[in-house]
């Protein structure tokens, strides 16, 4: 089993075959984090460039510390100004970045499409690091990778994605991804934070969040962000936690042997209180550090990939 | 030397004139940039013919020769965008897409909404391969607020106003606007869209701008907007003209208008009986970004049966040019548009004559007597008398869309690479052959 | 195309006999199990790993630790392939500081697989000293690398093939030298082996 593909875009094309290939060496990766000296030499000499044009912190550490543990040169660039505004485009800046010779490129950028774009523009491998509402495939990787090292599979379970789904490209990447895994997929928030015709993505729709948990082994729960009050979406943050937050008393709803997650960052209080978020059967802080060996296997076996007709030269 | 009859001879084509209702072969004559004769007798053009000079005698054998096309809905971008396209390039776009006449949206730069403007359009024109026709502004810069100073518009020429970009949001504005331009005949064309509901959007609201996290507008955004204008249009007892219809909910709407009796007519463009929104998430390509937004294939099948039975009477391109590093960038940031002047006649032939949904007489009705009748325009017919403007087509003629072929100075079209079939022959300008495909 | 010609080096019988050897030679130099570990390189030295110290308990009644190592991570020729070896998950789960520890492998060939492999190793710690235990020496050295316990010295052709067959991965317990055969898989994945059976993802799997 190979990646198809030299970059990693999005989780809607992937195969199930390949999810369990990044998986299982996310698994491998993983026991380097348990290690005294906690870096291999895999990647040296591959120069990595972390292109943010969307304030991040954890998903920047997260890939800077993966490739550090890889042994590559990482420069990371961090901008919150759009191109159009800054006056250079980003195709442009990417061309001149990579004319001092980038082997991959980590891009996070509002708009939809954009890693898709740098493919048309450099020669990199290109990794989405969240392009707008649209995929974030490596926090999905790292989620399911949690799941499966604690259930051993994937293909059967029950897991709900709570929160401002119209918005988020975590609950897009999971959906793909787990859907394609075999696990049965839910999706609940407030109907002003569901897409238009979210239910042909093949996920159960509910708009009550008791509901929607019942029986779930998995629920994953989305940040709320406050922009979205201010623009209409749902009337102020109380009815939204009374409606849609994460409480100690939903819980019984769950199977036994229930987890909890949160991509982060979290809003304590609104969506999810502190009692879930620190509660054992929380596995918040295991999916950051499994985020890092996730970002380790792509990184690894997406190095190298070269474009297909140069691959069939060397033949 | 002796002075041949005619100075132009269109011989051996399928002529079709839905002004007259005329479909037959017969020879076109031309004398002094008008048309001179159309005659059946086809046996006797030789004798003519012998007397001219041979690149005067134009064989349409196997084409269809019919009034020159009619682009009700164009931007040209001059004054202000030159390097996206100027009124002569524009007008070259059009001569090869068969068109003759273009009528040139408001929202260059400054805004055509004053006498000035109109008249440094029409003289740009002069001497370009096409007729220009203005639409100047409803609003002052178009910013929907106070009226511009349409009598003016109209005296210098306008034949219609229009926000088109912008939909005036203000049904008090509309209304006055509807009111004021039926002092002079002319229609308000309107781009159909209620600003609050499509607020921010980068493509339509469904589930494909689900699948993709791009922010939707919704088709009730058109919707509404449209059904708005009508009751304006029916409550002042003017006319409106909705431009590139492209929801199911408007094609509605508009059918049950005229049904009703209002003065309502329409537009569609090609990209909007063609292209749907699943389209977008294959490449993020953006020359699909474009507003009216792409929608989905209910959508598409309803404004080609709104063209099929009447409810949308010219078809029209929204020719949009934009620069290459304007299209070059991120989805979301792209300005929306795309050119489509030279592609609208094989889109009408392979979307709509090849599919069975349109004849020829039909779909060149929507290309020349309906938005001549519309605007008020001369031509869109080959009567005798009337000015020489027309078009043949190779009907059956198979070409691939090329980026290195158009003459529009931009080249933001999604249909680069689409094999079609149709393509004109020859475009003739007031006697003067204006485009000839070699 | 024809099969290509197998040429069986040790059978089942010798293979057994020459794990006890290694096994026991490695408690004569280092007097006794009591400072060994074992670090069995994945995937066939895993399994020679496990026997030598199945070994080693039966003669001493002592077990000794022994580890899995992938040294896929550590190899120098990562970027010149076009797709990455598949990684298996390695299992070190005792301290290697201060101990004997015996770096285990089936083929000893350009010397290169047990180079990544002490790279690996220092990463965990810092041994009191490395030996290393192979079944097979084939020879063609390219780094300054010998082995301290070995189970046959074969003398080979460069393009040879030699495959080391376990009873625990593979349907039969055999070691056999395909002629010329290496030239062929060196051409299609386009990377140079070492020792052939313990290399993940490449053609010898």
């Amino acid at each position: 089993m190979i990646l198809r593909s030299r970059h990693l875009l999005g989780l809607e094309d992937i195969t199930a075959g390949e999810i369990s290939l990044i998986l299982d060496t996310a698994e491998s990766f993983r026991e380097i984090l348990d290690r005294p000296i906690k870096k291999v030499p895999t990647l040296r000499g591959i120069t990595v460039l972390n292109l943010f044009y969307e304030p991040s912190t954890r998903t920047r550490i997260s890939f800077e510390l993966a490739e550090k543990r890889l042994s590559a040169d990482t420069i990371s660039f961090s901008t919150s100004v759009s191109s159009v505004k800054k006056g250079e485009s980003l195709k442009d800046t990417v061309r001149n970045i990579e004319a001092m010779k980038i082997d991959m490129v980590v891009v996070r950028h509002s708009s939809p499409g954009v890693p898709y774009f740098l493919t048309n523009c450099v020669e990199s491998n290109i990794i989405n690091a969240g392009d707008g509402a649209h995929e974030h495939p490596t926090q999905a990787l790292l989620d399911m990778f949690t799941i499966r090292r604690k259930y051993g599979k994937l293909d059967g379970l029950r897991v709900v994605l709570v929160g401002d789904v119209k918005h988020s490209r975590v609950v897009r990447s999971n959906i793909w991804g787990l859907k394609t895994m075999g696990a049965s997929v839910a999706v609940c928030g407030p109907s002003t934070l569901l897409p238009y015709e979210v239910e042909r993505f093949g996920v159960d729709v509910y708009t009550d969040l008791d509901e929607a948990i019942d029986g779930a082994d998995v629920v994953n729960i989305m940040r709320i962000q406050l922009e979205r009050q201010q623009a209409g979406l749902f009337p102020s943050q109380r009815e939204y936690t009374n409606l849609f937050g994460m409480t100690k008393e939903r819980l019984k709803r769950l199977k036994r042997n229930y987890t909890i997650m949160h991509p982060g960052p979290m809003n304590r209080g609104v969506e999810i209180t502190p009692e879930v978020a620190d509660s054992k059967s929380s596995v918040i802080l295991d999916q950051v550090t499994n985020g890092q060996a996730i970002r380790m296997a792509v990184l690894y076996l997406l190095s190298g990939k070269k474009e297909k007709e140069k691959e069939e030269d060397d033949e | 030397m002796s002075k041949a009859d005619y100075d132009l001879i269109i011989s051996g084509g399928r002529v079709i004139d839905p002004a007259l209702g005329f479909g037959k072969e017969a020879d076109v004559f031309v004398k002094d940039g008008k048309i001179a004769q159309v005659s059946t007798e086809t046996d006797k053009t030789e004798k003519y013919a012998a007397k001219m000079p041979p690149e005067c005698v134009i064989d349409a054998s196997g084409s269809l020769v019919v009034p020159g096309l009619i682009d009700m809905h164009v931007h040209l971008r001059e004054p202000g965008r030159e390097d996206k396209e100027t009124i002569i390039t524009g007008c070259q776009a059009a001569a090869a897409g068969g068109f003759t006449t273009v009528c040139c949206m408001p929202n260059t730069d400054p805004v055509i909404d004053n006498q000035e403007t109109v008249k440094f359009v029409l003289s740009r024109a002069e001497e370009a391969d096409a007729n220009v026709f203005v639409i100047g502004a409803v609003t002052k810069m178009s910013k929907g607020e106070e009226l511009a100073e349409i009598g003016d518009l109209v005296k210098a020429g306008a034949v219609a106003i229009s926000d088109d970009g912008h939909f005036v949001q203000n049904p008090d504005i509309m209304r006055r606007a509807l009111e004021y331009a039926r002092m002079f005949g002319i229609p308000v064309i309107s781009h159909a869209e209620d600003k609050y509901l499509s607020a921010g959007a980068i493509m339509n609201e469904s589930f494909q701008s689900t699948r993709l996290g791009l922010k939707g507008s919704p088709s009730v955004a058109e919707v509404i907007a449209v059904v708005r204008d009508i009751k304006l249009a029916e409550f002042t007892g003017s006319r409106v003209h909705i431009a590139h219809v492209s929801t199911a909910g408007a094609v509605k709407a508009i059918r049950d208008a005229k049904a009703e009796g209002i003065h309502v007519t329409a537009e569609a463009t090609p990209h909007h009986f063609t292209l749907t929104d699943e389209e977008i998430g294959k490449e993020f390509n953006t020359n699909l970004r474009v507003n009216p937004p792409l929608r989905t294939k209910r959508d598409v099948e309803e404004v080609i049966r709104g063209l099929v039975d009447g409810t949308i009477d010219c078809i029209a391109s929204d020719h949009a040019p934009h620069a290459e590093e304007e299209k070059d960038v991120e989805f979301d940031q792209a300005p929306p548009g795309l050119i489509g002047l030279e592609t609208t006649l094989g889109l009408v032939k392979t979307q709509l004559i090849d599919k069975g949904y349109l004849n020829w007489a039909d779909a060149i009705r929507k290309m020349t007597y309906n938005p001549a009748r519309i605007l008020k325009l001369p031509g869109g017919t080959l009567e005798i008398g009337s000015t020489a403007d027309i078009t043949v087509i190779d009907p059956e003629k198979r070409w691939t869309v090329s980026e290195t072929k158009f003459r529009s100075k931009s080249k933001n079209s999604p249909f680069i690479g689409w094999k079609l079939k149709g393509k004109v022959d020859c475009t003739i300008l007031a006697g003067r052959v204006v485009y000839q495909n070699k | 195309m024809t099969k290509p010609q197998e040429e069986i080096l040790l059978d089942d019988r010798k293979i057994t006999r020459a794990i006890a050897r290694i096994a026991h030679e490695i408690l004569e130099r280092n007097s006794g199990a009591e400072s060994l570990v074992l670090i069995g390189i994945l995937t066939r030295g895993a399994y020679l790993a496990k026997r030598i110290a199945a070994q080693i308990k039966e003669i001493e009644g002592a077990d000794v630790p022994v580890g899995l190592l992938d040294i896929n991570l550590y190899r120098d020729d990562v970027h010149s392939k076009l797709d990455q070896p598949i990684i298996q998950r390695t299992e070190i789960l005792f301290d290697v500081v201060d101990r004997n520890l015996i770096l285990v492998d089936d083929v000893l060939f350009t010397g290169r697989t047990i180079r990544a492999a002490l790279d690996a190793i220092v990463d965990f710690g810092r041994p009191r000293s490395i030996q290393l235990a192979v079944l097979i020496d084939r020879g063609h050295r390219e780094l300054p690398i010998r082995p301290d316990y070995v189970g046959k010295n074969i003398p080979t052709s460069r393009d040879d093939r030699v495959l080391v067959r376990l009873s625990e991965k593979d349907d039969r317990e055999v070691v056999v030298a395909v002629k010329g055969g290496l030239k062929k898989a060196e051409k299609k994945s386009g990377k140079k082996a070492d020792g052939e059976s313990s290399k993940k993802g490449g053609t010898t799997k």
